[in-house]
């Protein structure tokens, strides 16, 4: 077990092990979410309240899980960066910010543009979209610290206190349309439950979901090797790896 | 097929334009995030490459002086 932990946190066996399931996570990552998105648009009944608007919950529900489990993961990794001070966890808050950051935007952009024929505003300064905002904010704000600070350990730590802070946020946004009276639809999306909506629109649902997972999967394997280029070059197994052609 | 002809399916009965930019939005920031991150990779990993080749060059590689100060070499052939 312990074993498996520490080999877990060497940069060159991530390396290995990323290169070999890449490959599966994109292809995977791509067929699931272009089946889901074609099916949710062009095939799934139109909602009897809501009219055709409806389908933008095809994209918004996807991006607003990972903007959220992005958050949760970064979290789990800065508490493994406090008190292992494994390299690996600081690569991947630093790696999978920005994604974070482009995923909360558009669940707020998806969000707000689905809101205009719905709701009839683009926007309300009620308590599911504030704390949205204020998750965008924290993404901007980590960011920031990272790139401000040049010592890396010092960043790493720093980063990691900014990020533990941020998570307190994030069950106010998960129970924000339970606790309080908001605009925004309660979650219709349960693992535990069945689920309330047509089986017609939550099959590609589930699919859209796991399908930018699975892309996200890909995309934070692919940026933390380049992070792990970038402060491992001077080492020895990068050199041969490079000098070997192996990307 | 929800719709009944092509037309229909953009206009989507008057939300075809808050759902296309949504879509739109959606497919442009993502596919420009995973381009953009394989650039970044191809470069990082090219700018080692170079890195690397510079510090010790292939022995081939480097063009050897004809002639130094201390000694002329001219071909026995």
């Amino acid at each position: 077990m312990w074993q498996f932990f520490h080999k877990l946190g060497s940069p060159k066996w991530f390396f290995g092990i990323a290169n070999r399931f890449m490959p599966w996570l994109l292809a995977g990552g791509l067929i699931l979410l272009v089946a889901g998105l074609v099916w949710g648009l062009a095939f799934a009944p139109k909602d009897y309240l809501q009219g055709n608007s409806y389908r933008i919950i095809f994209i918004h529900v996807p991006s607003a899980f990972l903007a959220q489990s992005i958050y949760i993961m970064m979290a789990s990794a800065a508490v493994v960066t406090l008190v292992w001070r494994m390299k690996l966890a600081d690569v991947f808050v630093k790696s999978v910010a920005p994604v974070g950051l482009l995923f909360t935007f558009l669940a707020l952009f998806t969000g707000a543009v689905w809101g205009k024929p719905t709701w009839g505003t683009w926007w309300v300064w009620d308590a599911r979209l504030t704390s949205m905002l204020i998750l965008l904010f924290l993404y901007g704000g980590v960011i920031a610290l990272d790139r401000s600070i040049n010592d890396e350990k010092s960043a790493a730590r720093a980063v990691a206190v900014l990020v533990l802070v941020g998570v307190v946020n994030i069950p106010i946004i998960k129970y924000s349309v339970n606790w309080w009276n908001t605009l925004h639809q309660p979650a219709t999306f349960k693992l535990t439950e069945k689920p309330a909506m047509a089986m017609e629109m939550w099959v590609p649902l589930l699919l859209s979901v796991l399908g930018l997972y699975l892309l996200f999967g890909w995309l934070a394997c692919l940026r933390m090797k380049t992070e792990i280029l970038v402060r491992e070059r001077r080492t020895r197994w990068v050199k041969e790896l490079v000098l070997a052609g192996r990307k | 097929m929800a719709f009944e002809s092509f037309s229909a399916f953009l206009a989507m009965e008057g939300h075809g334009p808050y759902v296309w930019t949504c879509y739109a939005v959606f497919v442009i920031l993502v596919a420009g995030t995973v381009f953009w991150s394989a650039k970044r990779h191809q470069a990082t990993y090219h700018m080692c490459k170079r890195g690397y080749e510079q510090e010790n060059p292939k022995g081939q590689n480097v063009p050897k002086a004809a002639a130094t100060f201390t000694r002329v070499e001219i071909s026995q052939d």
